[in-house]
């Protein structure tokens, strides 16, 4: 919503300057979004006429006019404009003129002939982007006046952001409510004065949908003169808004829209056949609405129609078919009340927005129309002339929105606002709100305004004392709380936790978006069902990920784009997996490592990071619980078939996975080197057992050191397992600390090197039973993995 | 090179003792030991040559060891007195002995801290430290300033139905307030939640009041442009009990934005309207870039939106069951991408969804 201080100010005119009065919508809730001057600024351009015109004799568009500027001579002002005719008056920018943009006005000769200033269009004055020839100023026009005064152009255009329970304020008179009642002062509607009817003509109107449409008038405005001009004031009030001339007829009904709020419309009556029915639309009827748009109708749309055809979208837009223009002469002039719920949604369902719609669906006073057709009909007949009909009315009162009183206690503002406020306060401003208010019991009865469509219960009103009492005038309160201890789980660990040790670790955390490109993740996660949104930003961000691995890769590419050659990257977040029909959205961790495994540095001889630098980082995580998971070899098909590990629970859960991003994908995607990714779900990770003392050993440990030679198919995990589960009581820990291939040892078979720690908890162990206990195991290791000593 | 000139030198010395030792093995006096083993030691460059000096006088076969073996073959009275004679000799060289191996100990000590002598401003070695994200940053430290007063942090889903995102929430469908939110569809009932203020509906729907909650999260809007990202973050805060009053919500919201900012900064409250608040409020702060002088950044009023909050609506309470005739509460949201902005001079919202590792290190 936007408005000409002037204008608002003809309503109620407190004695604050602009700033104060903007602070003030602000502070009571009607935002002001910014103030622009009316015009840009210029200075001395007057109201000018032309007395004469002559031919330039050397150029064939200028003409050399002598224009009356209030002076005793006429100046004489060379013009190119096609428009300039004698007799026309115009602004006339005199030597020593600045106009927008710093355009300095100065005596000049054009081809030869002296030109003493310029007459000027809108658009040399800055008050609109394009214009075509002189501005063309109404005949009453006092010449030598300065064009500022004249156009009372030292206005502001104030442009308040409006919540949509505000629809009251949408109009000039609304806000001049509020800023009487933010100042105290008292203040008036608009005069209306009714127009005597001349003619007994009118249209039959037929409401058969009332609950949408409780209230319809209309009447016919004969002879009308199509070519009247909209007078200046209008267009400047108009402009001022936002919104163009575009004819008498058209700019009353704007205008009316925006003095009280009321949308109408004007139907050129000679299009209509028969009468007026407001209706639901059939699915097989269309409408050619105003802005050219063919839309298809249907049952939800509430119409305005004649006997033959839709004619309009009831509160939104008229159609073209039935649009008067230059040549309408009898018009139908409508003013209705649509309930908001009949308008809300269906602007938007055909992709429309309307100042009509915009207003119907937060609420329109349905006590305004009586006023506002009336209203309507003076500014036609002033400006265009006309013969008026009587007014048709239909209206369903049981549909009219009830405004049932609302009881304000005294108790509940106290209790809200932590304030007493005094009984006449608080009626002053309700009374100033436009409330009816009733004694009662324990406070007020309160009767809502038909315009205000937001106050139905207790706490409306209490807001709304709020809001004007101002909230900045109410107390603060330190902290009320009741208190209790707060509850540490144990046995959780704490996402928080895991995100720092990444840290710790050299990992940046990174956030990606939760949608993802559909062709990219099903490169990345082949085979899984995502969900896709109906509403996409771009095919970029079109289907919801499955895997945070998306993301990562996407953030890697960035920053190895960007002459980065080591790349440490983990998230926390959601994915997103349908499964037979269900959504489910599952916490996960992921990670990605590429490049050198440390940052350039002096002291060691780099390397780039391989699986076991990612693994680490995992065992670390897993140590921060206790979580006793095992990586098994696995397959999935975005990994390296050699380098994938599934990782299993202790309870055989599946976790996550960990590998090295397949070759193909690689190369595909555009990296240039080796990349290691894992991902787990997080509610495994972080469960933790509180930790349970065992009683240490007084006896002395030792450590025996093994080679095995096995078969190249057995896994490390398979010795290690194999040892632990011999149930050797002595046994507390198995370390690998070499893997050998080569010279020595037979191919298809690799030497494992691995330190047995052996300790008893009741006695030193003795040579022999360290002994017997090694051999054991040397039996079990060959019988189960044909694991041998190596010589 | 200096070290190897240095060792060369001692081997000779330690050749020309040996000499020494084999020429006066056989009978000396007393005094021409004495002279000659201080000699001997005059000349002593390291531990081991010392070592050989401390045996040839008084090891088991040394020469003052002789001496004294010698005095049996003497009568007693003599014996003492020559005794005496031999021990002070004996002593005499003994300390000599003893300053020169302090010495010696000494100047080994400086040679060896001279040459393990380091460049200590070379970086040290291993990994490197990351950073978090600067959201993840902020999320903390709000979510540390309400733990302090006992509000629990609870989380929801982000895909989340029409009823919790909008209904629930006084929201009805074709509400004005809806085109506020450009909300993602899944298809007629589902959403990405455009804000966290469902986890107010989930946690009112589960718990029984007095709550004190706080509900982070990520949340998206169908816009994308210079100042607007599809995904973000906002932080949820609400508190429900007996007799909560808009001043405690005022009380709460100054004392969060004076901890966050680490300021006395000032703070008004601007009436709003949020369907699931009333009364409802926008909060400025003080532009913290300009002092509320007016720039760029506050677009030249000086002051900065920072959040929206309110009381909790009686339709909300009512979706959820709770008597709002018993209870009363606040609410407050705020986006976290915003004060991070705000708290580190970020000058870019898309910057944060970028990864740029460049941009990430800079938040420790």
């Amino acid at each position: 919503m936007q408005i000409s201080e002037a204008w608002l100010r003809t309503y109620v005119n407190p004695d604050v300057n602009t700033d104060t009065l903007v602070q003030q919508l602000t502070m009571a809730g009607l935002e002001v979004d910014s103030v622009e001057p009316a015009a840009a600024d210029f200075s001395g351009v007057v109201v000018g006429q032309v007395v004469s015109m002559e031919q330039h004799p050397d150029a064939d568009r200028l003409r050399v006019c002598q224009v009356n500027v209030g002076e005793a001579e006429p100046l004489q002002i060379v013009c190119g404009a096609s428009n300039v005719r004698v007799g026309l008056k115009i602004p006339a920018a005199l030597c020593g003129a600045v106009l927008p943009g710093d355009f300095k006005i100065k005596k000049s000769k054009l081809r030869g002939q002296e030109s003493l200033g310029m007459l000027c269009s809108e658009k040399e004055l800055g008050l609109v982007a394009e214009a075509h020839g002189l501005m063309e100023l109404s005949d009453d026009a006092p010449v030598g006046v300065d064009i500022r005064e004249y156009l009372s152009l030292n206005d502001s255009i104030i442009v308040v952001d409006l919540t949509p329970n505000r629809a009251d304020c949408l109009s000039v008179e609304g806000l001049a409510r509020e800023v009487a009642l933010l100042n105290k002062l008292d203040w008036s509607t608009t005069v209306v004065d009714t127009v005597a009817v001349g003619h007994q003509d009118t249209l039959s109107v037929k409401v058969t949908a009332p609950e949408a449409c409780p209230r319809y008038l209309g009447r016919l405005i004969k002879e009308v003169n199509p070519l009247a001009i909209t007078p200046l004031w209008m267009q400047e009030r108009l402009r001022r808004s936002g919104i163009r001339s575009l004819g008498p007829l058209v700019d009353v009904t704007n205008y009316v829209l925006l003095e009280l709020g009321q949308p109408l419309h004007v139907f050129d009556a000679s299009k209509l056949s028969g009468g007026i029915t407001v209706r639901y639309a059939t699915a097989d009827e269309s409408l050619t609405l105003l802005n050219n748009e063919e839309i298809k109708l249907d049952a939800q749309a509430l119409i305005i129609a004649d006997d033959k055809q839709p004619l309009a979208l009831a509160g939104v837009m008229g159609g073209s078919d039935s649009a008067v223009s230059d040549a309408t002469q009898t018009v139908f002039l409508e003013c209705a009340f649509f309930t908001p719920q009949a308008i809300a949604g269906k602007a938007r369902n055909f992709g429309l927005h309307t100042d009509s719609s915009h207003r119907f669906e937060r609420g329109v006073d349905a006590q305004l129309q009586n006023r506002a057709i009336e209203r309507a009909t003076q500014l036609i007949v002033e400006i265009a002339g006309g013969s008026v009909g009587d007014v048709t009315e239909v209206t369903s009162s049981d549909h009219l929105p009830a405004r049932n009183a609302v009881i304000l206690r005294r108790t509940k503002i106290e209790q809200s606002l932590a304030i007493q406020l005094p009984d006449a306060q608080v009626i002053e401003i309700l009374q100033r709100l436009g409330m009816q208010v009733a004694d009662h019991a324990d406070g007020w009865q309160v009767g809502p305004p038909s315009f205000r469509f937001d106050i139905s219960i207790e706490a409306d009103l209490i807001e709304e004392i709020a809001r004007v009492f101002g909230y900045n005038n109410l107390p603060s309160s330190s902290l009320f709380m009741r208190s209790e201890l707060s509850q540490v789980t144990e046995g959780l660990l704490e996402i928080d936790r895991v995100k720092d040790l990444f840290v710790d670790r050299g990992y940046q955390e990174a956030v990606t978006y939760s949608f993802v490109d559909e062709d990219i993740q099903n490169t990345v996660a082949p085979g899984i069902e995502a969900i896709r949104l109906k509403n996409p930003i771009s095919s970029e961000l079109a289907v919801m990920r499955t895997t945070l691995w998306c993301g990562l890769l996407k953030a890697a590419l960035y920053n190895t784009n960007r002459q980065q050659n080591r790349v440490r990257l983990f998230e926390t977040g959601l994915r997103f997996v349908k499964e037979s029909g269900e959504i489910h959205q599952q916490k996960m961790l992921a990670g990605l490592i590429l490049g050198d495994v440390y940052s350039d540095q002096w002291a060691e001889k780099s390397r780039k990071v391989d699986f076991y630098d990612a693994k680490a980082d995992l065992q670390a995580i897993f140590e921060l619980s206790g979580c006793n998971a095992s990586f098994i070899k696995g397959e999935l098909s975005s990994l390296h078939p050699g380098q994938t590990a599934k990782i299993i629970s202790a309870e055989g859960q599946d976790m996550g996975w960990l590998g090295m991003l397949h070759p193909q994908l690689e190369k595909q995607l555009g990296f240039d080197g080796q990349v290691f990714l894992f991902e787990l779900a997080q509610d495994g990770l972080l469960n933790k057992k509180v930790p349970a003392f065992t009683p240490l050993s007084k006896y002395p440990s030792v450590k025996r050191d093994l080679a095995l030679i096995v078969n190249e198919t057995v896994s490390a995990a398979e010795i290690v397992s194999c040892i632990k589960n011999s149930a050797e009581t002595a046994l507390k820990e198995v370390v690998i600390f070499d893997v050998y291939r080569g010279k020595g040892i037979e191919e298809g078979n690799k030497s494992i090197a691995l330190s047995l720690i052996l300790q008893d908890d009741t006695q030193t162990l003795a040579e022999s039973d360290i002994e017997t206990i090694v051999s054991r195991l040397l039996t079990i290791l060959f019988n189960e993995l044909k694991a041998k000593l190596r010589d | 090179m200096r070290q190897g000139d240095t060792y060369v030198l001692l081997n000779r010395v330690s050749t020309q003792q040996s000499l020494t030792k084999a020429s006066s093995a056989v009978s000396a006096t007393l005094e021409e030991i004495l002279a000659q083993a201080l000699q001997e030691l005059s000349a002593v460059k390291d531990l081991i040559d010392l070592d050989k000096v401390r045996v040839n006088y008084l090891g088991k076969k040394g020469l003052f060891t002789l001496q004294m073996k010698e005095l049996g073959n003497l009568d007693p009275e003599q014996r003492r007195a020559v005794g005496q004679v031999i021990n002070q000799a004996k002593d005499q060289f003994q300390q000599k002995l003893e300053a020169a191996k302090d010495q010696l100990e000494a100047d080994a000590l400086s040679v060896r801290l001279a040459s393990e002598s380091i460049d200590v401003t070379l970086p040290g070695r291993g990994q490197s430290t990351g950073r978090l994200h600067p959201v993840t940053t902020t999320l903390r430290r709000i979510s540390k300033i309400f733990a302090t007063v006992g509000f629990t942090v609870v989380e929801g889903p982000e895909i989340e139905d029409d009823y919790h995102n909008f209904e629930a929430l006084n929201i009805p469908a074709h509400h004005p307030a809806r085109a506020m939110h450009d909300t993602f569809y899944f298809d007629a009932h589902t959403v990405l939640r455009t804000h966290t203020s469902p986890v107010q509906i989930r946690t009112m729907e589960s718990e029984k009041p007095p709550l004190k909650v706080i509900a982070p999260g990520r949340v998206y809007r169908c816009d994308s442009d210079i100042t607007h990202t599809p995904m973000f973050h906002q932080v949820e805060g609400f508190l429900v009990d007996t007799n909560v009053s808009f001043a405690d919500l005022k009380g709460v919201v100054y004392e969060f934005l004076r901890a966050f900012f680490e300021k006395d900064i000032q703070v008004r409250f601007r009436p709003s309207y949020f369907p699931f608040t009333e009364p409802s409020a926008e909060v400025d702060i003080e532009c913290v870039m300009c002092g509320g002088h007016g720039c760029r950044v506050c677009s030249h009023t000086g002051w900065l939106e920072v959040m929206g909050c309110g009381m909790i609506h009686p339709e909300v309470f009512k979706a959820v069951n709770i008597d709002s005739e018993q209870y009363s509460g606040f609410a407050f949201g705020m986006g976290v991408e915003r004060l991070a902005m705000l708290r580190y001079g970020i000058n870019d919202l898309r910057l944060f969804f970028e990864n740029d590792l460049k941009f990430l290190e800079q938040f420790n």
